[in-house]
């Protein structure tokens, strides 16, 4: 109990500063770095919450595709590699703002809501009790859930469809 | 580990990206901080999973993957074509349509 709260500890120091500096850098490809460290917090985290499958999708999808995709937009607009001034727009201290409201007013809804409710690690995800997560995750997708599973499949590819048509040069 | 743990450290990472997506100019940074508040609400169910011991959340953070890969493709070709066209990919620029 005590080792996963530390390295949730851990974890969430660095997730919460990377979060903070991608935000605030200069240097955009700096920015992009500082998503991955969130990014592989965040699948450590999934790891914490006995949900592997996710976490392994997490490292390939976001980390292996999304981040390429977007070094890929930071070199294709020709960003300026280094330092830049021009990042932010005048409205810093108002969008400052609204971030800590927001995040003042989830917290005391959360905190009102389930207080210190701790996780039972004893259940059938945690502690495996129902078989392997990701046979069981499997099995929810390609039962209960195959209408959307299908209807994610058609959205993919009229966004690939749509990506291409968008950025052709004609 | 309590629930709220989790919760709390995505609630503020949704935050940071929020005052990302205010707050910058360059428009592949607004689609970085709209990753992290996507990200940010996965973890929110896959927490969720686990206290109601329901595989549904894993598979809803599965299609929330699905979509924000989709998401990502389509934001990165707009932002391409803005920068095709205009030379630059400053959004505060972008105001044709102001009235």
């Amino acid at each position: 109990m005590l080792a996963q709260n530390i390295i949730f500890g851990l974890l969430a120091i660095a997730m919460g500063g990377s979060a903070l500096k991608l935000v605030t850098t200069k240097n955009i490809v700096h920015a992009a770095l500082y998503l991955v460290v969130v990014l592989s917090g965040i699948a450590a985290q999934y790891i914490l919450l006995a949900a592997e499958f996710v976490a392994v999708v997490q490292v390939l999808v976001y980390i292996g595709a999304i981040m390429v995709l977007i070094l890929f937009g930071i070199m294709l607009t020709r960003a300026p590699i280094g330092k830049e001034q021009q990042l932010d727009n005048n409205q810093r201290a108002i969008s400052a703002i609204v971030a800590l409201f927001l995040f003042g007013g989830l917290s005391a809804m959360l905190w009102d809501a389930f207080g210190k409710e701790s996780l039972d690690l004893g259940n059938s995800i945690a502690s495996g009790s129902s078989g392997v997560n990701t046979a069981n995750v499997a099995d929810s997708i390609f039962s209960t859930y195959l209408i959307p599973f299908e209807v994610v499949s058609v959205l993919l590819l009229a966004a690939l469809v749509g990506a291409v048509v968008i950025a052709r040069r004609d | 580990m309590m629930l709220n743990q989790f919760l709390i450290l995505s609630a503020f990472l949704f935050c940071t990206g929020a005052y990302g997506v205010l707050a910058r100019k360059n428009a592949v940074l607004v689609l970085m901080s709209i990753e992290l508040m996507i990200n940010a609400v996965n973890m929110n169910l896959i927490a969720f999973s686990l206290r109601n011991d329901n595989v549904a959340g894993q598979v809803f953070a599965l299609f929330a993957i699905a979509v924000a890969a989709a998401e990502v493709g389509v934001g990165l070709a707009i932002v391409l074509l803005i920068y095709r066209n205009r030379r630059n990919i400053d959004i505060s620029d972008i105001a044709e349509m102001k009235g």
